[in-house]
């Protein structure tokens, strides 16, 4: 390793590169500051925090179903995970236990983002090897994954989907059809996008081998989700500790050996196809039943009732003004999110606000290794693992 | 068969003394111990490597501020450690003064901590002895204050054109 100079230095042989913060490779507000020798990294400086938005601040100051739409802003990817993991956060607090129905339309629709994350990820890591066909076809079909989404909950990219105790509402028929459709269609034009990436020469030329980690590394590191299982690792919450009836599907969890960007890309991908797996089940065993819990304290009773019934009055005033004390806890819960084990530690004190409320963003635990990663890497293949990462500031950022 | 958490309290207490504290077992709780701080990095150390127990996994690491309790106890730092192998978590706790709001740094047993403390740094201002680059990470370097703590409320209070008397947003 030749010696480092300063940058000003007239013998100095390398250069400082500011990658980022607004940069269309990083795909998101975050800055590299990269030591280049030619077009070498030798090493490399994050600064992140460009969309801090005091997320734990805030909780701290609101009724607990205000807290939901905060969530949508960390991953919002896959916003409806974030929100059904603060939901039953809530409802484990609470004790309250969902139906069935409940559950699977959960399911269903977490599916429904997850697919939507990879996607979006394996997409754009397609665009920075150089393929935007693959992305167009995929951003059309994510497209049809917001119109299900805006059917139930009548929003596309923050959800703000489902309620503390259940659903909002019930699918429609609308929904139904929208669902079964994307269903029938998106096989075959995903497995078209595959044909375009997955045994492309010069994407395998580009990404295997780059980026890779070893298994005890993804562990030290805090890595969870796909680019933990990449690396040889079979963690997923949905499997260690089943939430929402993840226990009555039969699904796979897909590994790979490397942990390098291929081995990342084709997780994404299998998992794909596992999230369609679970949907499947999940609307063939869609149980009957009420779309909410039987908790008039904390769900909204029917607006019709609130003009007429004196009880549904009083609960409504008391719900949307916050003024509902829950239970002194403190718990944590974790969900499986689009890039990992997203966790929500709630520390409550009795009063209509949490005490202390923490995200653990699976982001912002895996980002922080990445200069080791890049380390003696060339600059092309640094903006492939980034890619692969599937950094989303928001949840950067919290 | 799973640990139960007395077994691992057991394990512990014979390592550690009777520094180590049981609390807050039961329905929705994780088991939790509580620690002196001086071993915090020892035990998470010894816990990583236990053949038996193997809290391989550091999920998770904060800082809770609480201005009621007594001096000494006025900032915790809660870790959380899940075994893959045993399925099982547990929380760790250490707690330290105002004054003298330093913790060891359990960066050398988890690399992963190494921003979880930086954060924790930032809005707390609990300086993680050890740590390799303890500086703001979220906020900007400039700020001279630690926006967690309760002291600093949300909104700024000279405001007059919002009277939240009826509906109050504080915790009061």
């Amino acid at each position: 390793m030749p010696r480092i100079f300063a940058d000003n230095d007239p013998q100095s042989l390398h250069t400082t590169l500011n990658l980022g913060p607004t940069h269309p490779a990083t795909h998101g507000i975050f800055q590299n500051v990269l030591q280049m020798d030619g077009e070498r990294i030798i090493s490399s400086e994050q600064t992140i925090g460009y969309i801090h938005r005091a997320f734990e601040k805030l909780a701290e100051y609101r009724p607990y179903y205000q807290i939901t739409p905060l969530t949508d802003r960390l991953n919002y990817c896959s916003a409806p995970i974030n929100n059904m993991g603060w939901h039953m956060t809530v409802e484990k607090l609470l004790g309250i236990e969902t139906p069935k129905r409940v559950d699977y339309i959960r399911v269903i629709i977490m599916e429904l983002a997850r697919i939507a994350d990879h996607l979006i990820c394996n997409s754009i890591l397609g665009v920075d090897t150089g393929a935007l066909t693959g992305f167009l076809y995929c951003m059309e079909e994510r497209e049809k994954i917001y119109d299900i989404w805006e059917e139930i909950c009548g929003s596309r990219l923050t959800t703000n989907i489902g309620r503390i105790g259940g659903m909002e509402r019930d699918f429609n028929e609308r929904a139904m059809l929208k669902l079964k459709k994307f269903l029938a269609d998106f096989p075959q034009n995903f497995k078209e996008f595959e044909r375009l990436l997955n045994r492309n020469r010069i994407f395998m030329d580009r990404t295997i081998g780059v980026g890779d980690y070893s298994a005890q590394f993804a562990m030290d590191w805090g890595f969870t989700g796909p680019c933990l299982r990449a690396a040889g690792v079979d963690y997923d919450v949905r499997v260690m500790e089943p939430y929402a009836s993840y226990q009555d599907f039969e699904f796979d969890i897909p590994i790979g050996t490397n942990g390098d960007t291929y081995d990342r890309y084709m997780v994404r991908n299998e998992e794909i196809w596992q999230s369609l797996r679970i949907i499947h089940q999940a609307l063939e065993k869609l149980p009957p039943g009420p779309y909410h819990a039987d908790v008039p304290k904390y769900f909204l009773p029917p607006k019709d009732e609130v003009y007429h019934n004196m009880e549904a009055l009083i609960y409504h005033f008391k719900i949307v003004m916050g003024e509902i004390d829950m239970p002194a806890a403190e718990l944590y819960f974790a969900v499986e999110g689009g890039n990992g084990e997203l966790g929500f530690y709630v520390i409550s004190d009795g009063g209509r606000t949490p005490y202390r409320l923490h995200f653990r963003r699976p982001c912002f635990v895996s980002y922080q290794a990445y200069p080791e990663l890049v380390k003696g890497q060339l600059l092309s293949d640094a903006i492939v693992t980034m890619s692969s990462f599937n950094v989303i500031a928001g949840e950067l950022d919290a | 068969m799973p640990l139960s958490s007395a077994e691992i309290t057991q394990n512990l207490q014979t390592r550690f003394g009777h520094d180590i504290l049981l609390s807050e077992t039961g329905h929705n709780y994780l088991p939790t111990f509580t620690c002196n701080r001086q071993i915090i990095a020892d035990l998470l150390g010894y816990l990583k490597q236990h053949p038996v127990l193997q809290f391989n996994f550091l999920t998770d690491l904060c800082g809770v501020h609480y201005p009621q309790n007594e001096p000494d106890r006025e900032f915790c730092v809660v870790y959380h450690l899940h075994s893959w192998i045993n399925n099982i978590r547990i929380k760790l706790k250490v707690f330290c003064a105002k004054t003298d709001c330093k913790v060891p740094s359990a960066t050398a047993v988890f690399p992963a901590a190494n921003w979880m403390e930086r954060e924790t740094f930032d809005f707390f201002g609990i300086e993680f002895e050890g740590h390799p680059n303890l500086k703001r990470i979220l906020n900007v370097d400039e700020m001279d204050f630690f926006p967690m703590r309760k002291e600093y409320p949300l909104e700024e209070q000279t405001r007059t054109d919002k009277n939240d008397k009826m509906f109050g947003r504080h915790n009061s």
